[in-house]
Parts: C-alpha cells; sequence; structure tokens
C-alpha cells in the first residue's frame, strides 16, 4: 500500500526525467525557431505569406508541418511504450509506472489519430484537391484558414501538460467513462483531452463542409461526378463520413465535460447516468473515423498505380461504387467495438456481419488495383513501393479485421494484442503508407521539386519490413492471451522474446524514418537538380499535372472544359493551338482572423479546465465579435492583373 | 541473376524465422489455441475456419501483387501493353462474386455460432449448473459462491466437467472478466450484470485477468482461474467453510479500498444478497444499509496527494 502511494506521489511531474526531457525539447525548440526567424528578419514574410494566407497550398503545408512534428512526438511515445513493455515483460520495473505508461499510450493514440492521421490527409487535400478538379480554390477559404487554426490549437492543448507540468489522461485514446469521469479521474488530465479533441473536431468538421461543398460545387465545366479522379471521390466519401459523424463526437465529448465541470449524470454509472451511451456515440463517429483516414488513402494509391503503370485505372464505375458502398456501410457498423458489452445475439450477429461486408467492395478495389497494373508498363517508383506494401500489409489486415467482426472470436481477441496489430495494421500498412506514397507523388506539385529516390525507396523498405517485424509478433501475443494497455506482463507467459522481436521491428521503422528526414534534407539542399521545370514528372494523368510546379496562386490562369476523366492524359495527345487570352482573376486576400480566433478558442479551453469562469465566458464574447467583424468585413478579394498571369504563365511555358 | 539470389535470400529468411518461432512457440501456452474449455474451443474453430475461407482469397492477391509489378515492369520486354484496357465485364464479376460468396459463407457462420455461442445462454449438460458471481474491485477480482456460501478474492475455482454460470458486475471503473483457456470475455460494468457460460474439460490453472483499462492497478488485476475434479472441489469448498473468517458488508466495505496484486484470500459468505446489493446501488443511491455509494477513488487520489 504504502510503495503505491509513493508511486503516485512521484507522479506529480515536476521531478521526472521524461516529462523534463519533453519540457525542455519543447521550449528550446520553440525558442530555437523564433530567434531563426528574427535573426532572418522574416517575421513580416511569416506573417503575410503564411500565418494570414487563405491559400489552400499555404494552409496544407502548414497542415504538413504540424503533422509531422507531431508524428515525431508520438513516434518517441511509441517508443517508449513499447520499450517499457520489453522490459515489463522480461521481469523488469522499466522506466514507466502504470498511470504514466497509460499516460503516454492515451497521448499516442490521441496524437497520432487527431494530429497526425487528420493533419496529413487536411494538409494532402488542401494541396491537390482543388487543383485536381480543376479549381482556383476552395468554397470557403476563410473557414478553410479557421479550421487550420483550430487544429493547431488541439495540439496546443494536448501538449501543454509538457510545458505547464502536470498530468494528462490515463484512459486509453478514446476516454470510456465512468473511468474518465470526475470520480475515477479527478485531475486535469481528462479535460486537456476533451478540449483537445473537441475544439480539433470541430476544426475537422468545418473543413468537412468545406470540402464537401468545393468538390460538388466547384469542379470545372465538363467534370461530371463519373469524370472525377478517384482521388476526389475518395475525398467525397470521406467527407460525407465527417459530415455525419464528427457533430456526433461533439456532442459526446460536450456531455462528457458538463459529467465532469458541472457534476452532472449523462455518463456516469449512478444518478441514472450511462457509460454505454458514451461508449456507443464515441465509436458511432470512432469507426466512420477511421474510414475517414482509409477513403483518401485508397484515392492516393488509385492515382499512383493509374500513373505509374501507365494505364487508365481498372474499373472505374466498380471503384466509384466501392467507395459508396463503403461511406453507407461505415455508419452501421460501430457495435463492432464492442461485441462484449453484453448485447443480444441478434445485435451482435447483425453488426458482425455489416461488418464484414465491408470487406467486399474493399476487396474488390484491391483487385482493380491489380489489374490496373496487369498489362501495362510498370515503373517501381518510389510512390510504387508503398504501393506494393501496402497491398501485402492492408489485405493481411483486412483478413485479421474479418476475423474480429465474427463475435464470438471476437470475445477472444477484443482488448487484445491480436486487436492492436490489426489497427496498426491498417493505420500503418493503409492509412500511413497511403499518405506516405501521396506525399512523394505529390511533392513536386507542392514544392517544385522532387524527392530523392533512392533515399525514398529505402525509407519505404524500412517501413514495410519494419513494421511486419514490430506487428507480426504482436499479432502472436495477441493469441497467446496477451491484453492491450499493459505495461507488464508475467515473465512466466514467456511474451519477452516476441517483445523484444517487435522492439527490432520499432527500431527498424525508426531507420525508415530517419532515412525520410534524410531524403528530405538531401532533396531540399540539391533543389536545383531535383527541380520539376515542366509541371508534369510522371508523365500524370489528371488536372494538377497541367499547372507548373509549384502551382500559381491561382491555379489555372485558364479554365478550359474538361472532355474526359483522364483529362490532362488525353490533352497531351492532341495538344490543343494555344491561343491564350488571360483574364483578370479574384482571389481571397490573407486574414488573421482565424488566428485570432484560434488564440482565444486556446483561451477558452484553458479556462474550462482550469475552471476560470470570467475568462471562459470573455473569449466566447471575444471570438463572438471576431466572427461578426469577419462576416461584416466586405473587402475581402484582391485582383492579380492579367497581364501578371500573362508572365507568370509565360515564364513556365506549360499549357 | 540477382534476382534469383534475392528470392533465394528472402525464402532462407523465411525459413529460419519459421524454425525459429516453432522452437519457441512449441514451449509456450498459446492461450487462444489450445483451449481447456468447451467454449474457447469452438471460438478458437471460428478463427481458423474463417482464417481458412480468408486465405482462398488472400494468396491469389499476395501472388498477383508479387507477379504483376514484375512480369509488367517497364523494362521487361515483349509484355503486352494495353494502356486503353479498363474493364472487363466477366473479371469484374468474378472479383464482385467470389467474395460475395466467401463473406456469405462467414456470415452465415457467424449469424449461426452468435447465437449458439451468445455468453448469456446457459449450456445444456448433463450435471446441475454451478453459480458464480464476480464482482471487479479496484484492482482485485471478488468471487461470491451463493450456494456454497463462500467467497475469495482473485482466486476462482471450478469443477471439470460442470457448466458454470459467471453473473458479473463491477464496482470500479468497467473492466473485462476473461480467462482465455476457458471461454472468450466479457465486460464488467456497475449497476449492470452480465453473464458467462463456460464448461472446463480439463484439470489446470489458467490465467484469468481484466481485459479493459480500468485505471491505476489494471494490468495487476490477474487471478488464479483453476479447473479441479468434482472431489477435490468439494473438499475445497468444506475446508472454506470450516476455517475461514465471515464475509459481510463491513469486510466488503474493507475490500473496498483500492489495492494492488492482492494476495488470493478465502472467507465464508455471512450475506447472501451481498451480489445483487452490489448491482443495486448504483441504481439506488439512496440506499442505506451500510453500502452507500462512494466516490472511493477520488478519496483515494486525496489521500495519494497528501503523502
Ligand atoms: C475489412 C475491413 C475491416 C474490418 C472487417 C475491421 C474490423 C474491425 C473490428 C471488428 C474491430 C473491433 C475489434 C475489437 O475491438 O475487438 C476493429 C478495430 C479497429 N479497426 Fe478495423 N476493420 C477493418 C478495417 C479497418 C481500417 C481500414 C482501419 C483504419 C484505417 C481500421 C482501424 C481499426 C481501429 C483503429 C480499431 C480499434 C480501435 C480501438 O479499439 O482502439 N480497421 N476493426
Ligand atoms: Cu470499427
Amino acid at each position: 500500500m504504502l510503495g503505491l502511494l509513493t508511486n503516485f506521489a512521484h507522479l506529480s511531474g515536476k521531478t521526472d526525467p521524461v516529462i523534463l526531457g519533453a519540457q525542455i525539447a519543447l521550449i528550446g525548440g520553440i525558442i530555437a525557431v523564433a530567434l531563426v526567424i528574427t535573426i532572418l528578419g522574416r517575421w513580416r514574410w511569416l506573417w503575410y505569406e503564411w500565418l494570414t494566407s487563405l491559400n489552400p497550398k499555404r494552409i496544407g503545408v502548414m497542415y504538413l508541418i504540424v503533422a509531422f512534428l507531431m508524428l515525431l512526438r508520438g513516434a518517441v511515445d511509441a517508443f517508449m511504450l513499447r520499450l517499457q513493455q520489453t522490459i515489463g515483460s522480461g521481469g523488469g520495473e522499466g522506466f514507466l509506472d502504470a498511470n504514466h505508461f497509460q499516460q503516454v499510450f492515451t497521448a499516442h493514440g490521441t496524437l497520432m489519430i487527431f494530429f497526425v492521421a487528420m493533419g496529413l490527409m487536411f494538409g494532402i487535400i488542401n494541396l491537390i484537391l482543388p487543383l485536381q478538379i480543376g479549381s482556383r480554390d476552395v468554397a470557403f477559404p476563410f473557414l478553410n484558414s479557421l479550421s487550420f487554426w483550430l487544429y493547431l490549437v488541439g495540439v496546443g492543448i494536448i501538449n501543454t501538460h509538457l510545458i505547464v507540468g502536470g498530468e494528462f489522461a490515463a484512459t486509453g485514446w478514446l476516454a470510456y467513462p465512468p473511468l474518465s469521469g470526475i470520480e475515477y479521474s479527478p485531475g486535469p488530465g481528462v479535460d486537456y483531452w476533451i478540449w483537445s479533441v473537441q475544439i480539433a473536431g470541430i476544426g475537422s468538421l468545418l473543413s468537412g463542409v468545406n470540402f464537401f461543398t468545393t468538390i460538388l460545387k466547384l469542379r470545372r465545366k465538363g467534370m461530371t461526378l463519373m469524370r472525377m479522379p478517384i482521388f476526389a471521390w475518395s475525398v467525397l466519401g470521406s467527407m460525407t463520413l465527417v459530415l455525419f459523424t464528427f457533430p456526433i463526437l461533439t456532442v459526446a465529448l460536450a456531455l462528457l465535460a458538463l459529467d465532469r465541470t458541472f457534476a452532472m449524470h449523462f455518463f456516469t454509472s449512478s444518478f441514472g447516468g450511462n457509460p454505454m451511451m458514451y461508449i456507443n456515440l464515441i465509436w458511432a463517429w470512432g469507426h466512420p473515423e477511421v474510414y475517414i483516414l482509409i477513403l483518401p488513402a485508397f484515392g492516393i494509391f488509385s492515382e499512383i498505380v493509374a500513373t505509374f503503370s501507365k494505364k487508365r485505372l481498372f474499373g472505374y464505375t466498380s471503384m466509384v461504387w466501392a467507395i459508396i458502398a463503403i461511406t453507407f456501410l461505415s455508419y452501421i457498423v460501430w457495435l463492432h467495438h464492442f461485441f462484449t458489452m453484453g448485447a443480444g445475439a441478434n445485435v451482435n450477429a447483425f453488426f458482425g456481419i455489416a461488418t464484414m461486408v465491408i470487406a467486399i467492395p474493399t476487396g474488390v478495389k484491391v483487385f482493380n488495383w491489380l489489374f490496373t497494373m496487369y498489362k501495362g508498363r510498370v515503373r517501381m517508383s518510389q510512390s510504387m513501393i508503398w504501393f506494393i506494401g501496402f497491398l501485402f500489409t492492408f489485405t493481411l489486415g483486412g483478413m485479421t479485421g474479418v476475423i474480429l467482426s465474427i463475435p464470438p472470436a471476437d470475445f477472444q481477441l477484443h482488448n487484445s494484442l491480436f486487436l492492436v496489430a490489426h489497427f496498426h495494421n491498417m493505420v500503418i500498412g493503409g492509412v500511413v503508407f497511403g499518405y506516405m506514397a501521396g506525399l512523394t507523388y505529390w511533392f513536386p506539385k507542392m514544392f517544385g521539386f522532387k524527392l530523392h529516390e533512392g533515399l525514398g525507396k529505402a525509407a519505404a523498405w524500412s517501413w514495410i519490413i519494419g513494421f511486419l517485424v514490430a506487428f507480426i509478433p504482436i499479432y502472436m501475443l495477441g493469441l497467446m492471451g496477451g491484453t492491450r494497455r499493459f505495461e507488464k506482463f508475467d515473465p512466466s507467459l514467456g511474451y519477452h522474446p516476441l517483445f523484444v522481436v517487435a522492439g527490432i521491428g520499432v527500431v527498424i521503422i525508426g531507420i525508415g524514418v530517419v532515412l525520410q528526414v534524410t531524403q528530405l534534407i538531401y532533396s531540399i539542399l540539391n533543389n536545383k537538380k531535383l527541380a520539376d521545370k515542366t509541371g508534369d514528372p510522371w508523365d500524370g494523368r489528371t488536372l494538377e499535372w497541367s499547372v507548373s510546379s509549384p502551382a500559381p496562386e491561382y491555379n489555372f490562369a485558364r479554365l478550359d472544359e474538361v472532355n474526359y476523366r483522364d483529362e490532362y492524359w488525353e490533352r497531351k495527345k492532341t495538344p490543343a493551338a494555344d491561343l491564350v487570352k488571360y483574364k483578370d482573376i479574384e482571389i481571397p486576400k490573407g486574414s488573421p482572423i482565424g488566428m485570432f480566433i484560434g488564440i482565444f478558442a486556446y483561451l477558452f479551453a484553458m479556462a474550462v479546465i482550469w475552471h476560470i469562469a470570467w475568462i471562459a465566458a470573455l473569449s466566447i464574447v471575444i471570438i463572438s465579435a471576431f466572427v461578426v467583424a469577419r462576416l461584416n468585413d466586405d473587402d475581402i478579394v484582391k485582383t492579380i492583373k492579367a497581364s501578371q498571369i500573362e508572365k507568370i504563365e509565360s515564364s513556365y511555358g506549360g499549357m | 541473376m540477382w534476382s534469383k539470389i534475392r528470392v533465394g535470400m528472402v525464402a532462407i529468411l523465411i525459413g529460419l524465422i519459421a524454425i525459429v518461432s516453432y522452437r519457441y512457440l512449441s514451449g509456450q501456452t498459446i492461450a487462444l489455441l489450445q483451449p481447456k474449455g468447451l467454449i474457447a474451443e469452438k471460438e478458437r474453430d471460428l478463427i481458423y475456419l474463417a482464417t481458412v475461407l480468408m486465405l482462398i482469397v488472400v494468396i491469389p492477391v499476395f501472388f498477383m501483387a508479387f507477379w504483376f509489378p514484375k512480369r509488367y515492369n517497364e523494362n521487361s520486354k515483349n509484355a503486352e501493353y494495353l494502356p486503353d484496357w479498363d474493364s472487363n465485364k466477366a473479371l469484374e464479376a468474378i472479383w464482385w462474386g467470389v467474395p460475395i460468396a466467401i463473406i456469405g459463407v462467414i456470415a452465415i457462420v457467424t449469424w449461426k455460432s452468435t447465437h449458439e455461442l451468445d455468453p448469456f445462454k446457459p449450456l445444456a449438460a448433463a450435471n446441475r449448473q454451478q453459480r458464480i458471481q464476480v464482482v471487479a474491485m479496484e484492482w482485485k477480482w471478488l468471487f461470491i459462491y451463493p450456494d456454497e456460501g463462500i467467497v475469495t478474492v482473485n482466486h476462482v475455482l471450478v469443477p471439470k466437467d460442470v457448466p458454470v454460470s459467471f453473473e458479473i458486475t463491477s464496482d470500479a471503473p468497467m473492466n473485462s472478466f476473461w480467462i482465455p483457456q476457458l471461454s472468450g470475455q466479457i465486460y464488467a460494468m456497475s449497476g449492470m450484470s452480465t453473464k458467462l457460460h463456460v464448461l472446463a474439460n480439463s484439470t489446470g490453472k489458467y490465467e484469468g485477468l481484466s481485459a479493459n483499462i480500468s485505471g491505476y492497478g489494471f494490468s495487476d488485476m490477474r487471478f488464479i482461474a483453476e479447473v479441479v475434479d468434482k472431489n477435490s472441489y468439494n473438499d475445497w469448498v468444506n475446508n472454506i467453510n470450516i476455517s475461514s473468517s465471515k464475509f459481510g458488508e463491513n469486510e466488503y466495505q474493507q475490500l473496498s479500498i483500492p489495492s494492488v496484486a492482492n494476495t488470493p484470500q478465502y472467507f465464508s459468505l455471512s450475506q447472501n444478497d451481498l451480489y445483487s446489493r452490489i448491482v443495486a446501488k448504483y441504481n439506488d443511491p439512496t440506499m442505506i444499509d451500510g453500502l452507500k455509494l462512494q466516490l472511493r477513488s477520488s478519496n483515494f487520489h486525496n489521500h495519494a496527494e497528501d503523502k
């Protein structure tokens, strides 16, 4: 008993070397960046060109930078978790006690899903989607900037405890009550979690509104839905899911916050509350969420495999219907995350079968990808390495997913390390591989130069091999009865050797990450040699490749009608005579209001977490004032003159 | 030449991994694949069946994912190239059809097995059903044998070949009650009672644990699930009844104080409706009689901070 109490006492945080290291890294990093900007005299540039920009290409880059920084933090967390489990399964104490270990995996899961995967996704969508559908902008440029700032606020809140000390939630990334309720988690940790996710989630919802509208309303003339590139289709599916499910998340979190802050009883075990309601709500969002992430990855791979096979995508119509089917089905399967709650056999069987049905359209997509390569001219570029790796890992993950969707089998596998392996299989082998492939593929379009091929291939191979070495043992541990979220296992269970192997896999993935960083630095230093002057480095098929790399601020100088599915591929066959008369183009002016709202949203969250009512109220008033100000601002566009466009276009000489 | 060497190296590597994992695993308990109970056996068979059925699709996919990019590589001579070939209704019918058929079979199996293996469903067997009530506490398991009048902590003994009916609740955050070698898990939730039916068919000591995160001591919520033959079981019950102290509400309050890694304890039950009162107090917080709802955990945390 006494030992336990001292364990708790040392958790007050401040003396902990792990936390201290994080504090130094974070604060030091911020100061260093600020210093560099000051020395280079770049504050004005940063302010006008980036922070206040409403250009989706700039916003996209900011998403990518933040997401990569969070990937690094998430990876450090992951490394600590596995190291602890490796020591803790061999009979050692390790360096993280239970509570601390739980905080780390809660942060890890939340970071990776909300701030890494979602950040990469919105980054890529911002940079590529408008170009691909032949649009000059997104439907709501200001809203887009606001979304980004709310996302950044979420990042800020989840990292705040590292700077000010204190605890984070120790509940798992979905914070089930009653554990996350005030009785069992009295500290501010869960509140940090709630508000971080809540505010970032509202940003995601606004992005959903934005891109959904953009796709439906801003497609180039002639681009019917059935001529739309598959990536755009996949984003449409994903954003539809965002629209329908993020409101559920918002409500669930709001009710949990009411329970915690105002002692209400929505999800408590007593006084009429019902924790099962929360679990239903959170998964009614949570399951679609994993498809929100994977659908764009499907779209990315569809573009890549067609381009690098120099062949049309096989079975376009099937692909579209598969996306629609997956979108629809992902709403009606959430209960597979808690078959073990004790619903009756009819309910479990219904949700189990609905779940496995998703494997059908998913399987169809795999076959269509395979037959896109069949009788093509396949070039094994770095993007294709990611793709082939994905085919193997994703198929494996789909198989284990179907096993999990059989309720009686899930009774054995639920909450086990087998489940952990399944979803990392999908999230690393599917989502991460997909976004990495997309980033290497579109990198020249985003930045004007290519990424070094050799380093990229080596990185992709490290990830693929590392993933297998890191997670096949985790599947085996699941079959041996290993449970998730344990910081130690009795040595007599014999888990230790498999954890050691898994640890080696993590190191191999780590090598992959180092190679990627090296690749990025090398490519930046050699950007002249790797420059993409044509705007079409891979012999692409869709409209984004028809403009310079990087694309000009207005994207397209002319809005020629679209006649084909692979519009640009067809245009290249019969180049049109190029008699151009450019017109003036209006684009949105920058605005700092998104950032200002973000700042006060952050203050609001902190005030709620620390129960300072007046700051919370004041923040709401100020945010409302900013919204009203923006709504009444009519001076929001600027014009790019035709002569200027002519100059830009002729300097690149594209078509 | 190179590619042959590469394939050879990969083959050798896979072979080595197979041998090493076989040597290693053959010395270990692979709980889910080595069940000691009827339910766990059937659940394992489902895992096998689903795996085999899906391999019908997965193996060809792996093969094509390996072969196509090789065969149709831009450098490979005289491979056919059809840049505009983008649909073939017959082929597409196959790869809509085959997965539909396979999932169809798995779906039928799912429907049947989900009903057959519903944890709430009592098992038909010649022997009389053995009742055991389970309470998840911070952070230990309490087992009440209402018919035998005994209570244990972190040790549950069940007779072999007798259908056991567990009734499960929680006086703590949600937990999940799991004895991998006997059957799948089910949640333990406050104010509710879930059920799990198992039938152990071989004697031995098995791991039991909580599979759902429930706070600081969660990973120490392990218990011994022991299966013995009927006679030893009766002796065990009698011994506890004779030699152990009484367990009533006061003892329960005492045990409710959060603690970690409790060693097994044994008592004789002095209050028959203990379990139902633990369930009921969450639904009727005004219930008096010493079992008032307490915010134990927050007291616990406050304690910790005082130190
Ligand atoms: C064929 C498709 C899939 C099937 C049949 C499937 C099935 C399942 C099932 C039944 C579970 C719940 C298991 C349990 O908790 O006991 C699960 C969990 C999960 N799956 Fe999948 N899945 C599929 C695809 C995916 C994809 C594409 C992703 C991600 C991009 C994904 C990510 C996850 C995650 C993150 C969890 C667990 C989250 C948690 O408990 O923390 N799955 N899957
Ligand atoms: Cu799911």
